[in-house]
C-alpha cells in the first residue's frame, strides 16, 4: 500500500534516505476544490502519494432523505456543481423508473439538450483548468483558460435564458422538465455552438502544435487498459484507455437512441488521450444538439400538472438504479422509494470519487510537475466527490 | 559628485521604468486573452496602477515565519536586488549616456547578473518551506544550466565586433546590425532569446516560480515590501537582460537621428521594450515545462548548438581576416 510506505518515511532525514513529505491541499492553487495529496518525495520524484477527500461533504445522501422528489431536484445540482443538469436528470430518471412514469417526447428530447450543452460548458471548464494547471497562472495556462471561460459563458447564457440561473439550474422535474424553450433560443442556441465548433478549432490549433504542451502531457499519466477497469473509472478516462464504454449508447435513456453519434476512444491512456477523447466528444455533443434542435417534437413538456405543493409527487414503493453518461463518466443515483413523497434512501455514484481512485496507482514515479497535470486531467469535481 | 549625482537619476529612472514594465506586460497580456487589463485606477486606462500597487505592498504587514532562518530571510530580498540594479551601471544608453562604459562591460553584466542565484537560494532555504526549499533547489539546477548558453550566445557579438566593450559593440552593428548577420546572427538572437527566458524564470521555464505546483516557489513566505523587492529584482532584472540584447543584437542606440543623445536613448529603449514584449509573448502563449525536459534542453540541445555556433563564428572571423563589422 502506497500510504503507508508515506507514513514510514523519515523527514529531511541525513541519512541517505532522504525523503520530504509535502503536503499539497486543502488549499493549494491546483487542488480543484479541497483536496489534500500528502506527496512523499525523493527530490523531485513522487514515491507515494495519499489522498485524503471529505472536505466538502454535506451529506448530500441524508439530505435526499428528508427532502421531497419536487424539492430534492433543485439540490441534487450541487452534488456536481460544474454539471448541474447531469445530476439533477439522474435523481428523476431514478424516481421515474420506480413510478413508472411516462416523460413526453419533447421532454426527452430537451433533457437530452440540456445534457449535451452542460457536457459542452463542463469540459470547457476542463479544458482552462487544466492548461492551467500545467501552464500557469502567470503563463499560457491562463490565457487557455480565458478563452474557454469566454465560450463557457456563452453556454451560461443560454441556459440562464432557459431556466434564469447560471450554476444551479433546477431544470429537471419528475415526468418532465420545468421549462420550455423561449421564442428565439433555438437560433441563439444554433449561433452559440456553431462559434463553439469554430473555437475548438483554434484551440486545438493552439495545443496540439504547442511543443511544451505536447511534451508535458504525451506518455504522462498512462493508465493501461487493466489498470482501468480493475480500479473502476469511468467517462474520457476509460475511453482514453481504450474501453469502449459510453451509457449513451450502451444503456440509452431519455431517447439517445435516436441520434447519431460517435464514442470517442484513444488507446495511448496518457494525458494527451484523454485530451483528444474530450475535444472530441465536444464536437459530437455540438452534434447531438444540433440534431435535437432540427427534430424537437411538439408537445407537452411533462407528463404530471405544474408543481403546486412541495408533496404533490409521491411515488410508489420500490428500488432502481438510473445511470447517466455525465461529463465525467458515470453519474449513477440509487433510490429506494416506500410510497411516501419522499424517497426512503439514495445513494449517489459520483464518477469523480472513482476517477479520483486511479491517482496512487499512475502518479508515484512521475515528478511533482506532473502531479498537477494528472489531476487536471482527471477532471474531478469534489462537489461530486466528498457529496 | 558628479556621478554619485548621475548614479542616482540613473536608479530612479531605471525603477520608474521597471514599474511601469510591469504595466505593459499586464496590457499586453489582457489583449492576448481578450481582456481590457488595469482600468479602473487612473484615467485613461488605469495608468495609475503600478503605483497603487507599489503603495499597496508598502503597507502590507511584514511576516517573517516563525521557524525561519531570520538574517538570511530578511537578506535575500536585498541580495536578489543589488546585482540586477548594478547590471545599469555599465549599460550605454546613448553615445556618453551611460555611467561606467567600462572595456570589459559585458564581462561585468555577466558576471553580477549571474549573482542573483545567491539572493534566490537564500530566499529559498531562509523561509524555512517546503515549496521554497524545492523551488530553490530548481533554481539552482535551472539558472546554472541556463547560464553557460547564456554567456556563449552574448559572446558571438563579442567575437564579431572583437570588443567586450558594450559601446564598441554598438558601434561596430552601424553598417548591419548582427541580428540580421546571415544564419549566424538570427540562430545567435534565437538562442540569446531562450536563454534569456530562462534565466529570467519566465514561462515556459519558469518552474521555479510554478504556482500551480510550488505556489509560489521561493516567494512564497514573503509578504509586503519584501515581496516586492523581490518583484522588483525580477523585473529590473528582465529588462537589464532586454538592454542587454538590444546592444548586442539590435544596435543598441541606432536609428535615424541617434546622434542627438536623446532620440538615441529613445531608440535603445525601443529595441529594449521589443524584446521583452518578444519575451512576455512567449510567456502568455506556453505552458510550462518540467524540470527534467528545462534540463535536457540546456544541456542536451542548447549548449551544443551556441558551442557550434560560437565556434562558426570564430572561423568566420578568422577567415575574414579578424575584420567582420
Amino acid at each position: 500500500m502506497p500510504d503507508l510506505e508515506a507514513r514510514r518515511v523519515i523527514e529531511l532525514g541525513y541519512g541517505g534516505n532522504e525523503r520530504l513529505v509535502m503536503n499539497m491541499g486543502p488549499q493549494h492553487p491546483s487542488a480543484h476544490g479541497v483536496f489534500r495529496m500528502i506527496l512523499t518525495l525523493e527530490g523531485e520524484t513522487i514515491a507515494a502519494l495519499d489522498s485524503v477527500i471529505g472536505y466538502l461533504h454535506r451529506c448530500h445522501e441524508k439530505l435526499g432523505e428528508t427532502l421531497t422528489y419536487a424539492q430534492y431536484p433543485s439540490i441534487a445540482s450541487k452534488t456536481d456543481y460544474v454539471a448541474a443538469m447531469t445530476s439533477e436528470l439522474t435523481y428523476v430518471m431514478a424516481a421515474e423508473r420506480i413510478g413508472k412514469i411516462e416523460v413526453p417526447k419533447r421532454a426527452q428530447y430537451l433533457r437530452v439538450l440540456v445534457a449535451e450543452l452542460q457536457r459542452i460548458a463542463s469540459h470547457c471548464l476542463w479544458l482552462g483548468t487544466w492548461c492551467l494547471d500545467m501552464g500557469g497562472a502567470l503563463g499560457g495556462g491562463a490565457t487557455v483558460f480565458l478563452y474557454c471561460f469566454r465560450e463557457r459563458e456563452l453556454v451560461l447564457d443560454l441556459f440562464e435564458a432557459l431556466t434564469g440561473a447560471r450554476l444551479l439550474y433546477g431544470f429537471h422535474q419528475v415526468g418532465g422538465t420545468r421549462y420550455d424553450l423561449p421564442e428565439g433560443w433555438a437560433q441563439r442556441c444554433r449561433d452559440t455552438v456553431a462559434l463553439i465548433d469554430r473555437r475548438l478549432d483554434e484551440y486545438e490549433d493552439m495545443l496540439e502544435s504547442n511543443t511544451p504542451f505536447l511534451i508535458r502531457s504525451q506518455g504522462v499519466g498512462v493508465v493501461s487498459r487493466e489498470l482501468a477497469q480493475e480500479v473502476g473509472i469511468a467517462g474520457p478516462l476509460l475511453r482514453g484507455s481504450g474501453v469502449d464504454f459510453d451509457i449513451r449508447r450502451d444503456d440509452p435513456y431519455s431517447s439517445y437512441g435516436d441520434f447519431d453519434f460517435k464514442i470517442p476512444v484513444e488507446t495511448g491512456g496518457d494525458c494527451y488521450a484523454r485530451y483528444r477523447v474530450r475535444m472530441q466528444e465536444f464536437r459530437e455533443s455540438i452534434r447531438i444538439v444540433r440534431q435535437v434542435l432540427d427534430g424537437l417534437p411538439e408537445g407537452p413538456i411533462s407528463s404530471k400538472p405544474a408543481l403546486k405543493s412541495v408533496g404533490q409527487v409521491r411515488i410508489p414503493k420500490g428500488e432502481t438504479y438510473a445511470r447517466v453518461e455525465g461529463p465525467r463518466g458515470e453519474v449513477g443515483c440509487y433510490l429506494i422509494a416506500d410510497g411516501g413523497p419522499k424517497p426512503y434512501r439514495m445513494k449517489w455514484r459520483g464518477a469523480s470519487f472513482s476517477n479520483l481512485a486511479i491517482l496512487p496507482h499512475i502518479v508515484p514515479g512521475h515528478k511533482v510537475a506532473d502531479v498537477v497535470a494528472i489531476m487536471g486531467s482527471v477532471d474531478p469535481v469534489f462537489g461530486e466527490v466528498d457529496r | 559628485m558628479r556621478d554619485v549625482i548621475a548614479a542616482f537619476i540613473l536608479l530612479n529612472a531605471v525603477v520608474l521604468i521597471v514599474t511601469y514594465l510591469t504595466y505593459v506586460e499586464r496590457k499586453f497580456a489582457a489583449r492576448m486573452q481578450s481582456r481590457i487589463g488595469p482600468y479602473r485606477v487612473g484615467r485613461p486606462h488605469g495608468w495609475l496602477q503600478p503605483i497603487a500597487d507599489a503603495i499597496k505592498l508598502l503597507i502590507k504587514e511584514d511576516i517573517v515565519p516563525a521557524l525561519a532562518d531570520r538574517p538570511v530571510y530578511n537578506l535575500a530580498p536585498i541580495v536578489f536586488l543589488i546585482p540586477s540594479l548594478l547590471i545599469f551601471a555599465t549599460i550605454p544608453f546613448a553615445p556618453g549616456l551611460g555611467l561606467a562604459d567600462l572595456n570589459i562591460g559585458i564581462l561585468f553584466f555577466l558576471a553580477v547578473s549571474s549573482l542573483e542565484i545567491v539572493g534566490l537560494f537564500m530566499g529559498g532555504w531562509g523561509s524555512n518551506n517546503k515549496y521554497a526549499l524545492l523551488s530553490a533547489m530548481r533554481a539552482v539546477n535551472q539558472i546554472i544550466s541556463y547560464e553557460v548558453p547564456f554567456v556563449l550566445t552574448a559572446l558571438i557579438p563579442v567575437l564579431l565586433a572583437g570588443s567586450l566593450q558594450l559601446s564598441a559593440i554598438v558601434e561596430s552593428q552601424r553598417g548591419l546590425w548582427f541580428v540580421a548577420y546571415p544564419v549566424i546572427g538570427q540562430l545567435a538572437f534565437i538562442a540569446f532569446i531562450i536563454a534569456t527566458i530562462a534565466s529570467e524564470n519566465r514561462v515556459p521555464f519558469d518552474i521555479l516560480e510554478a504556482e500551480s505546483e510550488l505556489v509560489a516557489g521561493f516567494r512564497v513566505e514573503y509578504s509586503g515590501m519584501k515581496f516586492a523587492l523581490i518583484q522588483l529584482a525580477e523585473y529590473t532584472h528582465m529588462f537589464g537582460v532586454s538592454c542587454l540584447g538590444a546592444l548586442l543584437f539590435l544596435g543598441g542606440w541606432l536609428g535615424p537621428g541617434s546622434a542627438h543623445p536623446v532620440v538615441g536613448a529613445a531608440w535603445f529603449l525601443l529595441k529594449a521594450l521589443f524584446i521583452f514584449l518578444l519575451v512576455t509573448w512567449v510567456r502568455w502563449s506556453f505552458v510550462r515545462i518540467r524540470v527534467d525536459q528545462i534540463l535536457g534542453l540546456s544541456w542536451k540541445v542548447l549548449l551544443p548548438a551556441t558551442l557550434i555556433l560560437l565556434m562558426a563564428t570564430g572561423f568566420w572571423v578568422a577567415w575574414s581576416g579578424g575584420r567582420v563589422a
